[in-house]
C-alpha cells in the first residue's frame, strides 16, 4: 500500500518498521514531527527529554541495553547533544543506533544555517541523506540494519524541504527484531584513556570499512542519459537539479554523504567535459572532489546561502533563464511572523518595553518580542543563553547597568538549558533578574509537553516541575509569580526585582492562547470614548488596526483576550459577546 | 505534465489542511504527489506558502516563479505577493478578505488599494468573498475548504472524490460544516 507522508513522518515509518524501541528527542523545526509521529504507534517507548543531549543520552542508553533507539533533532540540536555523540562513535552500539538531523537551509524557523554534514566527518559517523519521503522510510531502514552490522551510530540528515514535504511511501510490515542480550563489556563502553584508545583504532578501521561500502552501494547511483555534463548532488539539491535539468545531463547521486567514495566520484567524473557539484549550504562534496583533484562548478556558480531552486540550477548549468513573469508593479509590505492575538508574552513586552530595559532574549515564540513595534528583545543567541549572557553582562558592566537589565525565556527552553545559568548567577554571585515566560507549553514547534506541564509526550499524567521551587532549589530567594496581562502589576513587579541586589526570579504565568484548554471569548471592541491616543496600537497585536485615522479591531482576528483592555488609559475598549 | 498548484495565505488561516485535502484528494487519482508545507515560526502570522504538485512523476517539491498553473489565496495581499509564480495562461482564486501585516498596522507601511482590480487586468481572477460563504455554511473558520471547493471546480477531478476526501480527513464533529462549506464554494 502507497501513501502520502511526510518526510518525517516517513522516518518515523521507517524507524517503526525497523523494529525501534526507544525513540527520544527535543522538538525542534524541521524535526519535531518525527517523534509526534512514533507516539502514534503504542509499541515504541518515545518521550520528550529536556534537552537533545539528554535524549541524545537516552537513545544510546536504548542501543547499549541492546533496543534499537533513535533520537531526532534539529541542526543546532545537534550542536547540544555533540559531546555524547563523538563519544558513542568510539564505543559504538549493541542495537541500532540513528540519530536523525534536520537542517533548515534558509532559515525558516532557526537561529542559523549550519550544515550537519561537518559533524558526520568530525565525530566520524557515517551519514545518509534522502531527498523524498520514500527515501527518507527505506534510509531510516537501512541505517538501523547497517548501524548494527557496522557497530556505528548512524545519521539521517534531513532538510526543511524534504522533512515538510509529503511524497509517495510504500507502507510495509514492521520487522520483528528481538531485543539483543545485554553483555558487560568494559573495554568498549567505558571510555577512559586506556579504552579508548583502543577503540579509536576501531574507528578508524570501521571508516575504511564505510568508505569501501560508500563504492559500492545502490545508496550511491550513476544515473546515465549520454550527456556531456556530469551533475554530482544529494539530497532536496538532487530533486531541484532532476526537475531543472531533467535527462539533459548525467547524475551521480549521493544517498550517502559521509564517507564519501573516491573511486565512484573520480571514476564518474571522468566521463565528462564538464561536472558541477550541485549541494545546499556548504561545498562539503565539492571540497570531496577537489582534494581528489577532480576538477568541478559548484560554490563559483551556486550560493552558500539559504535554499536552492530548480530554476536557479536551470540558469547556472544550461544558461536558461525563466520567462519575465507578472509581478506587482508597487511595494508590496512585507508579512513576518508576529506574536499571535492573545500571546501571554504580548503583555510582558509591553511592560519591558515601557521600562527601556536591556533584555537578554532566548529562543521560542518570544523571540518576536524583538520585532516592531515592541523591538524590546536585545539579544538571542542559542536554548538557554538569556540567563548565562545577562549574567556575562552584568558583569561586564556593573550594578548601574544591571538594574536595566533582566532576562527572558519560556518554561521549555528554561528546562533545556536555563536552569544552569541560573545556577551560575548565584553561584558566582550575580544579582540578575530572571523572567520565565511561563505559557505551560513548549510553542513556537507547535504545543510539546515538557517537564513543566505535567504531562508525557503522550499525554499521560506524570510529576510536574514546579518551578518556584525549583528556583528556590538552585539558590533563588526572590521569586515572584505574576500574570503578564495584568500590566499594572507585572511592571511594579518587574521595577522592584530589578533594583534588587540579590537574584531574583519572575515567574510570567499565563498560557499559550492556542492550547485547547485556554477558552477566551467573544472579541474586544473600541468604543466611542476613544481619544485615539494609540496606547493599544504598542502592543503589537495583530487585531488592533488603523482605519480612516482611527483605530479599530479586527474582529476576524481578535479571540477576545482582552489585553487592549487593560492598557487603554480611558476605559474606550470593551469586551463584547460574539 | 507536471500540475502546480500554490496556496497562499496568513499563517493561522488553514492552508496546511487545504494542501493535505488537495494532495490525497490528487493521490486517488493515480498521480504522483508531492506538498510542500510550512511549519514553524513562519506560521506565527506570517506569509505561509504551500506547494502541491502532481503528475506522472514529481521531483522538486517547490515551484518557481512562472510555474503555478493555480494559485489559491486566502488573502489579498498575498494573493498579490505570489503574482510571479503563476504561470502564463495560469488562474488565481482570490479570497477578498484583508489581514493587515504588521508594518502596515505599524504604519511603517501602507496596504496596496484595490489588489483585485490590479490582479484582474493582468491575469485570470476570480475574487471570492469565502469568509462570508464559510459563515453562511456555519463557522467562519470553514473559510479554506470553501476555498478548496472553488478550486475543485477548476480541477477536472470528479465531485464525488473531493466528498471522499473531506470526509476521510476532516473530524466527525466539523464534517456538515465542511461539507457545506464545500459545496458553497464548488457552486461559486
Amino acid at each position: 500500500m502507497k501513501k502520502l507522508l511526510l518526510g518525517n513522518a516517513a522516518v518515523a515509518r521507517g524507524a517503526y518498521e525497523a523494529g525501534v524501541r526507544v525513540v527520544a528527542s527535543y522538538p525542534g523545526t524541521p524535526s519535531t514531527e518525527i517523534t509526534e509521529e512514533i507516539v502514534k504507534f503504542d509499541d515504541i517507548y518515545a518521550e520528550w527529554s529536556p534537552n537533545e543531549k539528554v535524549a541524545a543520552e537516552v537513545a544510546i542508553g536504548a542501543s547499549i541495553g541492546g533496543a534499537r533507539a533513535m533520537s531526532c533533532m534539529k541542526h543546532v540540536g545537534l550542536n547540544v547533544m555533540a559531546d555524547p555523540v563523538f563519544t558513542v562513535s568510539y564505543t559504538g552500539v549493541n542495537g541500532g543506533l540513528v540519530f536523525c538531523v534536520a537542517d533548515d537551509p534558509g532559515m525558516h524557523s532557526s537561529q542559523n544555517e549550519q550544515d550537519s554534514r561537518h559533524y558526520a566527518k568530525a565525530s566520524k559517523i557515517a551519514m545518509l541523506e534522502p531527498a523524498d519521503s520514500s527515501e527518507c522510510k527505506e534510509f531510516t531502514k537501512l541505517a538501523f540494519e547497517l548501524s548494527e552490522k557496522m557497530d556505528t551510530p548512524f545519521f539521517i540528515r534531513l532538510s526543511t524541504r524534504v522533512s515538510h514535504s509529503q511524497s509517495m511511501v510504500e507502507i510495509c510490515d514492521k520487522e520483528n527484531v528481538e531485543l539483543k542480550p545485554y553483555e558487560k563489556n568494559i573495554g568498549k563502553y567505558v571510555m577512559m584513556p586506556g579504552n579508548a584508545i583502543k577503540r579509536h583504532v576501531v574507528v578508524e578501521e570501521r571508516i575504511k570499512a564505510l568508505k569501501e561500502f560508500a563504492e559500492t552501494t545502490e545508496l550511491n547511483t550513476v544515473e546515465e542519459n549520454n550527456s556531456k555534463i556530469g551533475v554530482i548532488s544529494a539530497g532536496i539539491a538532487y530533486m531541484y537539479a532532476k526537475e531543472a535539468l531533467g535527462d539533459k545531463v548525467d547524475y551521480l547521486k549521493l544517498g550517502m554523504v559521509y564517507p564519501l567514495p573516491e573511486k565512484k566520484i573520480k571514476d564518474f567524473a571522468a566521463k565528462y567535459d564538464k561536472v558541477f557539484v550541485i549541494e545546499e549550504l556548504d561545498p562539503v562534496i565539492e571540497d570531496h572532489c577537489k582534494a581528489l583533484g577532480i576538477e568541478v562548478c559548484g560554490k563559483d556558480l551556486f550560493t552558500l546561502l539559504g535554499e536552492y531552486t530548480p530554476a536557479m540550477i536551470k540558469k547556472a548549468v544550461l544558461g536558461i533563464e525563466p520567462e519575465a513573469c507578472k509581478a506587482a508593479e508597487e511595494n508590496i509590505p512585507v508579512r513576518p511572523p508576529v506574536m499571535c492575538a492573545g500571546c501571554p508574552h504580548r503583555g510582558a513586552f509591553y511592560v519591558l518595553k515601557k521600562l527601556g530595559l536591556t533584555v537578554s532574549g532566548d529562543i521560542g515564540c518570544y523571540t518576536l518580542g524583538a520585532t516592531v513595534p515592541l523591538q524590546s528583545v536585545d539579544t538571542t543567541i542559542c536554548m538557554g543563553a538569556s540567563v548565562s549572557a545577562a549574567h556575562g553582562m552584568a558583569k561586564a558592566r556593573g550594578q548601574e547597568f544591571n538594574k536595566k537589565l533582566v532576562s527572558v525565556i519560556g518554561d521549555s527552553t528554561f528546562m533545556h538549558s536555563g536552569m544552569t545559568g541560573l545556577v551560575d548567577i548565584v553561584y558566582n554571585k550575580g544579582n540578575n533578574t530572571v523572567i520565565i515566560l511561563d505559557n505551560s507549553i513548549t510553542g513556537m514547534t507547535g504545543h510539546q509537553d515538557n517537564p513543566t506541564t505535567g504531562y508525557t509526550i503522550r499525554g499521560e499524567e506524570t510529576k510536574q516541575v514546579n518551578l518556584i521551587e525549583l528556583c528556590r532549589a538552585l539558590g533563588i530567594d526572590n521569586i515572584t509569580v505574576c500574570d503578564p496581562f495584568d500590566v499594572k502589576k507585572f511592571e511594579k513587579i518587574v521595577k522592584e526585582e530589578v533594583e534588587r541586589e540579590e537574584p531574583s526570579v519572575i515567574i510570567s504565568q499565563r498560557p499559550c492562547a492556542l492550547l485547547k484548554t485556554v477558552k477566551y471569548t467573544g472579541h474586544c471592541k473600541i468604543t466611542d470614548n476613544c481619544k485615539n491616543c494609540k496606547m493599544c496600537m504598542k502592543l503589537g497585536c495583530p487585531a488592533i488596526t488603523i482605519k480612516d485615522d482611527k483605530v479599530v479591531i479586527d474582529a476576524s482576528q481578535c479571540n477576545g483576550c482582552g489585553l487592549c483592555v487593560n492598557v487603554c488609559p480611558f476605559g474606550a475598549i470593551e469586551k463584547e459577546d460574539n | 505534465m507536471t500540475k502546480n498548484i500554490m496556496i497562499v495565505g496568513v499563517g493561522g488561516q488553514g492552508t496546511l489542511l487545504a494542501s493535505r485535502i488537495l494532495g490525497n484528494t490528487v493521490i486517488e487519482e493515480g498521480y504522483d504527489v508531492k506538498v510542500s508545507e510550512v511549519h514553524g515560526m513562519s506560521q506565527r502570522g506570517g506569509s505561509v506558502v504551500t506547494y502541491v504538485k502532481y503528475g506522472e512523476k514529481v521531483y522538486s517539491p517547490i515551484i518557481d516563479r512562472g510555474e503555478a498553473d493555480i494559485i489559491l489565496a486566502f488573502e489579498l495581499l498575498e494573493a498579490y505577493r505570489a503574482l510571479p509564480y503563476l504561470k502564463k495562461g495560469g488562474k488565481l482564486i482570490v479570497n477578498t478578505q484583508s489581514i493587515d501585516p504588521m508594518p502596515v498596522i505599524t504604519g511603517m507601511a501602507e496596504y496596496p488599494k484595490d489588489i483585485v482590480k490590479k490582479l484582474s487586468a493582468v491575469v485570470d481572477t476570480l475574487p471570492i468573498d469565502a469568509l462570508k460563504l464559510a459563515k453562511e455554511a456555519g463557522n467562519m473558520k470553514a473559510v479554506n475548504v470553501v476555498l478548496i471547493g472553488v478550486m475543485a471546480k477548476s480541477t477536472d477531478i470528479p465531485y464525488e472524490n473531493w466528498i471522499e476526501i473531506i470526509k476521510k480527513t476532516v473530524p466527525e464533529k466539523f464534517l456538515d460544516v465542511n461539507l457545506k462549506a464545500f459545496d458553497a464554494g464548488y457552486n461559486i
